[in-house]
């Protein structure tokens, strides 16, 4: 069962494999990053985050979504030096966060609807649980590929993944939006940056703290935390670490 | 950033075949001793992409296409001179939460694969792995472009840039 919508200022698509899985447990899912969206969103004039910005709400009065939300930034940011940052044009702001933590907790939804196999695509930030096959005696993981940076419809590589998490950051969709919190500059040492872990949240701030820093962040993340890395510079060359799960080809 | 031109790349050509691979140990508290070996064993040229079969959202299948397999030529050269010229980095050894890891390989001539790869604490083998690691993770990377593909990574795209995407063709079909 499929079912894709717009939230979080792009498109989540939500393939669930395990059959006989109740339709509403999808909408509770999406639920829950509507939910996070009308938290934290920058965009949305009515959100915390933004009366947090505009200084209408104190430390002692964040949500513990909020809370927990900053706790994560701030414990990447110490391990990354302050490459990644929740501040990283000043005022805060959580978005390099909230997808990846939003969409664990909507797997964590399905999983608890039952659903054991299924597929969260947020924008190109991808959590895999269980088998993509239906009804196969012989599962396989999820295959999922990492598109090349100057051409949506080429893969560079595709990963055979069960139980993890696919991120990737690059400025190739929305321009330089990715800052190195340390310079202060956009990130540009790196044409896409894509990492392999557990879950998403912790994917995802990976994959961007290693965009903004560049080729050391390959090292960095992959010695740091249990993932793998694979990120492509700006001509072509690929880099690698960790022990990537590469499928195996047809 | 802005899209470069892709020059064709990340290919391993037959320079490959005269390319040395050097891989920098300092294993087991050792002074870093060097191992050499000649990495002839890949033929394949191939661009570090694959391409699929489709790239409109009514596509029929967004599986790579065989016949983008890559081309046995030397086009590497033609756009990169294959200096022959080899790049040392001696692989330093940290210590992580994971145990002991090794940052090392390192290619001259044509540009490939580079590894940063993690060794097992307990790791006793690890000039083998390393020595070998970097072209057999180029053919793995490879030939993975050739797997079947339930899902598209890359960065997070606005609405219009998912009505361009492969991940579109794949919800719809």
């Amino acid at each position: 069962m499929k079912a894709v919508v717009e939230v979080m200022g792009t498109v989540v698509s939500i393939d669930v494999r395990t059959p006989d899985v109740d339709a509403a447990a999808i909408e509770t899912a999406f639920e829950t990053l509507r939910e996070a969206d009308r938290r934290f969103s920058l965009y949305r004039e009515d959100s915390e985050v933004s009366r947090v910005v505009r200084g209408e709400v104190h430390a002692d009065g964040f949500s513990p979504d909020l809370r927990e939300v900053l706790d994560i930034g701030a414990r990447f940011e110490r391990a990354s030096g302050g490459v990644f940052s929740l501040h990283p044009k000043g005022p805060l702001d959580t978005n390099g966060v909230v997808k990846g933590w939003a969409v664990d907790r909507a797997g964590r939804v399905l999983q608890a609807s039952g659903a054991a196999d299924f597929c969260i695509n947020a924008g190109g930030d991808v959590l895999a649980r269980g088998s993509a096959d239906e009804g196969s005696s012989e599962p396989s993981g999820w295959n999922v590929g990492v598109r090349s940076p100057w051409h949506p419809e080429r893969m560079l590589a595709v990963l055979g993944v069960r139980d993890a998490a696919v991120a990737t950051s690059g400025g190739y969709e929305r321009g330089d939006h990715i800052v190195n919190g340390v310079s202060g500059l956009a990130a540009s040492a790196l044409a896409s940056a894509t990492v392999v872990a557990d879950d998403l949240t912790t994917a995802d701030v990976l994959a961007t703290a290693v965009f903004a820093w560049g080729p050391e962040g390959v090292d960095w993340a992959a010695s740091a935390y249990r993932c793998s890395v694979l990120a492509v510079l700006p001509d072509g060359e690929l880099l690698t670490a960790g022990r990537l799960p590469l499928a195996t080809g047809s | 950033m802005r899209p470069k031109k892709w020059r064709g790349t990340v290919l391993f050509a037959g320079v490959l075949a005269t390319m040395a691979l050097t891989v920098g140990m300092r294993w087991y508290a050792e002074p870093a001793s060097t191992a050499t070996s000649a990495v002839g064993g890949t033929s394949s040229t191939g661009a570090a992409d694959a391409d699929a079969t489709t790239s409109t959202p009514t596509g029929a299948s967004a599986a790579p296409s065989a016949s983008s397999t890559p081309t046995p030529t030397t086009k590497a050269s033609a756009t990169k001179a294959p200096a022959a010229t080899t790049k040392t980095v001696n692989g330093a050894t940290e210590q992580t939460p994971y145990g002991p890891i090794q940052v090392a390989v390192t290619f001259s001539g044509t540009r490939i694969v580079k590894v940063a790869e993690l060794q097992a604490p307990s790791g006793g083998r690890s000039d083998e792995i390393n020595s070998q690691a970097a072209p057999l993770l180029a053919r793995e990377v490879l030939a993975s472009q050739s797997a079947r593909i339930d899902t598209v990574s890359g960065a997070t795209y606005t609405s219009e840039g998912y009505t361009q995407s492969v991940q579109s063709a794949i919800d719809n079909r």
